[in-house]
């Protein structure tokens, strides 16, 4: 269910890192707790970011969630194609990527969990 | 008792819907030997009233309606000529017959449940387009309460959208006062800073992130405000017009000049000025802005049958959803005037519209013309309806005042001794000949001097002038005799829901009888014709109104003073939560900035408290949904000096009288606090207790809930604050007219006494039932809540009790228990209510996964146990769910509502019956209202937003 390719957070998003980058997403127990998602908000490409720093919303007809940086860094790249079709987040969400950031601090990866410490978490 | 004819016709017993008889039979169920007893077991005795209220004996509607008579007699309706927002305008009769008198548009709540409120979503769809096309913007939301206050929130809005790039605001000396103080008032706590600046000679710096300017101006100028637009973009600054529906169907529109944010308000479009309101102010703005647009938005979407539908768009914006993040606290706007206004625009069209644009220009010309036959100096280069007039010196210009008040006219007067003249619709030749005749008497010439001939051009140039075709949807079209009028209003009408089909439950909205005495004055002339701004003594009938008003509402708060002038609640808590804020500043504790709000609060208080400039810190509650007393302390001991207030609810949001009531507001009390109390829930109070009592500074109270002002289906409202004295000196002022304390703080609404006209409706209700009617409205207001409860608790889990068991005068059932054995929540609940006839209660505020009723105390018993009926048959039918007799995607919950198209459709493949999905028990098919379209596709319509009138064929009609 939580393939073990990447890392998770406390805040149900998933991270994928490579060499000093990791690509954020969120899971799929996230999407299942939002309902249909209608909107994204992501934050520009070169901005800055720190771990736990909220970097942008999601939204469904009923509520807004704030997305939580899970590794401090810069945005390199933002998923465009999210304004127009944010109902991929529903349909794919470990295939859906938002942001893709140049981490500051790859060891930060070590306060995440692997695949069975989130699943555990979720009780 | 009052006279022997009162006697017959004591207006409590039209008031309240059990009958004697029924409240015996209601005590029994509820196990109390009498009223009195239920109320002791319900209200605790250390907050009880010593005394009964103090205020006159009930009368009988007859007697109530010849006094007001009486009163509004004392207003004098010269002809107003002030313009600065405020016109006179003619109300088609059709309009005024089948929507503003009419208690299928005046009595529905918020279109949230969408599917029984096509009618009105529709009427404010075509009042967005209205907006939309006339200011030549992208979207429009579905109304605010004031220009002033709209302008207001264009530069919150713009702020948000330059995202944080400065702090500086300008504002144009040319737009009108009370815009002006408005927005200064709400620009201070927001820590921005407002600069009035000539825009066209205005310097954009970098800390500047917008600009206000008026277009018709404050003088009735009309300049192209294209290249100060171009410049302030230029230097990357926002601009917001304030604008004239009925001047763009002629000049260019401000959308087509670069604007970014566009507000006006669209009282001239058939609503009369009433004294200051009620009137629907809009906003428009581009699409890119839309997420950041305060206020409704209507939108259209399709149902699960892919027919077309309406709903309400993006809630995630607004305060029910983001609370203290959301792009405003506005909650009540002004729906029904926003309707009458987009009517207005359906039975004129463009056509019709232009024609009125065109033919008050050539009036305004010609008295130019005339005018300047004696001599005097017209200021506006270009203008469209309102003149500026210098009158030669300033010893002839000081005749004019006493040659206007003995013609029983109005005008404008400025400090610099010139006269404004607005005409307006209902202007004649013959009113500009008394006009003339005013100014000939002042100058000493004759008005024959001053002819009469009509002006060959227009007073604005072609670069001004409007090219762009507006209103082409067919809707402005199709209905302009009166006979397709009418029809169309009664087809809209009835695809809703409103208190003239069935019980609306909706908890904390208290949607109780709207009288219809009480409705008659709001359309007399002498309450509807008055401008805000005329002479205090030509209203003195309004003044008695407002003296008697406040003092009630003094007497039912046991607080010493009141502010009229907010027009909802939520602007009540913004302007009660400044007085407080105002008078820890005059104390000298201007580090006061935390407001503890329990987590069950209304999302308009967070977000009330952070346009007030304050941090918002949430207080828990306990198990048993009470504020959490420890939590209140620990956390008022934690901000100590810095704590400016708590804002509460009494009782609760979960319909409890919380015993620790006192003891929270003297914690407040000691650390310094002052305590802000929501008046949303007062209907269980009136009489019984009352916010003075708890312990409350000030409060507000909403008139559109316990003081019977109609719903309208999301506004008119008002929201008027009672302050202890100790407040008294900050309540509001106002620049032009109205109240003027020293330490008042700003204005908090355009008009000095806000939607003035509807406070006759709270007048009459307060005077019709007197002291002992609004307290036995009280008591069987409470009565039927524990009433319901008694009947269904066998049913349902009700969520929070006294520990007696008692509730107030609303209760929560918790539906979230079903949710894991059959599917189904409080949506589902929702919309199988609406196949028996009933507009569900509120489902998921404050407890998500709930429901929270409130019947109110003019339910008949027959409609209480109606609404049992129903709700005991839907427990049965998830029933069946759970244990397998039923499937658990394809049941009758999961497919409410069902439309009558579905049920006579010749495939039918659902495992239940037609029957049991439109007729589920005997009484829905001697009542039946029929759900104009199925579930309506929530996540659909915000995805692809589409806020004005879609195109004919998506309506599907084959």
């Amino acid at each position: 269910m939580y393939p073990d390719d990447r890392k998770y957070s406390k805040d149900h998003e998933w991270v994928k890192l490579s060499g000093g980058e990791a690509t954020i997403g969120i899971t799929q127990y996230a999407q299942e707790q939002l309902g249909d998602v209608v909107y994204v908000e992501l934050p520009e490409v070169g901005r800055a970011v720190k771990r736990g720093e909220i970097f942008g919303t999601i939204e469904s007809v009923k509520a807004v969630s704030e997305l939580f940086c899970p590794m401090s860094g810069e945005v390199t790249a933002v998923n465009a194609d999210l304004s127009d079709y944010p109902e991929v987040v529903n349909s794919k969400p470990h295939d859906t990527w938002m942001i893709t950031l140049k981490l500051g601090d790859p060891s930060e990866a070590e306060g995440l969990l692997d695949s069975a410490g989130y699943q555990a978490s979720l009780g | 008792m009052g006279t022997s004819s009162d006697a017959t016709d004591r207006f409590v017993r039209r008031h309240i819907g059990p009958r004697p008889a029924d409240r015996d039979r209601m005590l029994e169920a509820v196990g109390a030997e009498s009223l009195d007893v239920l109320i002791d077991q319900t209200i605790p005795k250390s907050i009880r009233l010593p005394r009964p209220l103090e205020l006159p004996e009930g009368e009988s509607e007859q007697t109530c309606v010849d006094r007001l008579r009486r009163i509004a007699a004392k207003n004098r309706c010269y002809r107003s000529y002030i313009g600065m927002g405020y016109y006179g305008c003619i109300t088609p009769a059709v309009i005024l017959r089948n929507v503003l008198e009419n208690p299928s548009w005046y009595t529905p709540y918020t279109p949230y449940q969408a599917e029984i409120a096509q009618g009105r979503l529709e009427a404010l769809l075509n009042f967005q387009t209205t907006v939309i096309d006339l200011t030549g913007m992208d979207v429009a939301n579905a109304s605010l309460l004031d220009e002033a206050t709209a302008a207001a929130e264009a530069m919150a809005m713009l702020s948000r959208v330059s995202r944080g790039r400065g702090r500086r605001f300008l504002v144009s000396p040319h737009c009108f006062p009370q815009t002006r103080a408005v927005v200064a008032g709400r620009a201070e706590p927001l820590g921005f800073e407002l600069d009035v600046a000539d825009p066209s000679t205005a310097t954009f710096s970098d800390d500047v992130f917008g600009v206000l300017l008026q277009y018709p101006d404050d003088s009735g100028a009309a300049t192209d405000l294209t290249e100060t637009i171009a410049r302030a973009h230029a230097a990357g600054v926002l601009v917001a017009v304030a604008t004239d529906l009925l001047a763009l169907t002629v000049l260019k529109p401000p959308g087509e000049m670069g604007a970014d944010v566009v507000v006006g308000n669209s009282q001239r479009f058939g609503v009369q000025p009433g004294y200051g309101g009620p009137h629907a102010a809009f906003l428009a703005t581009r699409q890119a802005h839309i997420r950041q647009m305060p206020g409704r938005v209507i939108g259209a979407s399709v149902d699960v049958h892919g027919a077309p539908a309406y709903r309400m768009a993006l809630q995630t914006r607004e305060q029910h959803i983001r609370r203290e993040k959301a792009t405003s606290n506005i909650c009540t706007a002004q729906s029904l005037l926003a309707n009458m206004a987009g009517f207005y625009a359906v039975y004129h069209g463009p056509q019709g519209l232009e024609a009125i644009g065109r033919r008050l220009h050539r009036l305004a010309c010609v008295l130019e013309r005339r005018l300047e036959r004696f001599g005097c100096e017209q200021r506006n280069a270009e203008y469209f309806d309102t003149l500026r007039i210098g009158v030669g010196s300033l010893e002839l210009a000081a005749r004019v005042p006493d040659a206007a008040e003995a013609a029983h006219l109005n005008f404008r007067w400025f400090d610099d001794g010139d006269v404004g003249i607005a005409l307006d619709e209902t202007s004649t030749e013959a009113d500009l000949d008394d006009i003339v005749a005013a100014f000939g008497k002042a100058l000493g010439r004759d008005p024959v001097e001053a002819g009469d001939d009509a002006p060959g051009e227009e007073a604005f140039s072609d670069g001004v002038a409007r090219q762009s075709a507006f209103l082409t949807h067919p809707v402005f079209q199709t209905h302009q005799s009166e006979t397709e009028m009418m029809r169309y209003l009664k087809q809209l009408e009835r695809r809703d829901i409103g208190l003239d089909t069935s019980m609306i439950p909706l908890g904390s909205c208290t949607m109780k009888l709207n009288p219809a005495a009480a409705m008659l004055p709001v359309t007399w002339p002498a309450i509807g014709d008055l401008h805000p701004f005329v002479p205090v003594d030509q209203a003195a009938g309004y003044a008695q109104i407002f003296a008697e008003l406040e003092s009630a509402l003094c007497g039912i708060t046991g607080l010493d003073a009141v502010s009229l002038q907010p027009n909802s609640g939520a602007q009540g808590e913004l302007a009660g939560l400044m007085v407080i804020r105002a008078y820890h500043h005059h104390r000298g504790e201007d580090g006061r900035r935390v407001v503890l709000i329990p987590s069950s609060a209304h999302g308009t208080n967070p977000a009330s408290a952070v346009m007030a400039g304050m941090q918002v810190v949430v207080v828990a509650c306990d198990d048993a949904g009470n504020v959490d007393v420890d939590d209140l302390r620990a956390k008022a001991a934690e901000h100590g000096a810095a704590l400016s207030a708590l804002m509460i609810t009494y009782p609760s949001t979960h319909g409890v009288f919380e015993e620790a009531i006192r003891e929270i507001c003297v914690t407040v009390h000691e650390h310094g606090g002052q305590v802000y109390m929501d008046g949303a829930n007062m209907n269980a109070q009136v009489g019984l207790t009352s916010p003075a009592v708890i312990g409350a500074d000030v409060c507000h109270l909403n008139l559109h809930k316990t003081f019977a002002v109609p719903h309208g289906g999301g506004g008119p409202g008002m929201g008027p604050i009672a302050v202890a004295a100790h407040l008294a000196p900050y309540l509001p002022r106002h620049p032009v007219a109205g109240p003027t304390m020293a330490r008042g703080i700003p204005p908090v609404a355009a008009a000095p006494w806000g939607s003035a006209s509807i406070l006759t409706i709270s007048y009459a209700y307060i005077r019709m039932l007197g002291a002992d009617g609004l307290t036995d409205a009280t008591r069987y207001a409470i009565l039927t809540a524990n009433y319901l409860k008694a009947r269904l608790e066998p049913h349902f889990e009700v969520l929070y009790a006294r520990p007696n068991g008692r509730v107030a005068h609303e209760l929560i059932f918790d539906l979230r228990p079903f949710r894991e054995a059959t599917g189904i929540d409080e949506q589902d609940v929702a919309k199988r209510l609406i196949d028996y006839g009933f507009h569900a209660p509120t489902v998921s505020f404050p407890v998500p996964g709930t429901m929270m009723v409130e019947p109110t105390e003019s339910e008949p018993l027959e409609e209480l146990d109606r609404f049992c009926e129903a709700l005991i048959a839907i427990r049965g039918e998830i029933q069946a769910i759970a244990d397998g007799h039923a499937d658990r995607q394809d049941n009758l919950l999961k497919n409410a509502p069902h439309t009558a198209a579905a049920v006579v459709s010749d495939t039918w493949s659902h495992p239940y019956s037609r029957e049991a999905a439109a007729f589920p028990r005997p009484f829905v098919r001697a009542q039946k209202f029929w759900p104009s379209v199925g579930r309506i596709d929530n996540a659909y319509g915000d995805r692809h937003l589409i806020c004005s009138c879609p195109p004919v064929e998506a309506r599907g009609e084959d």
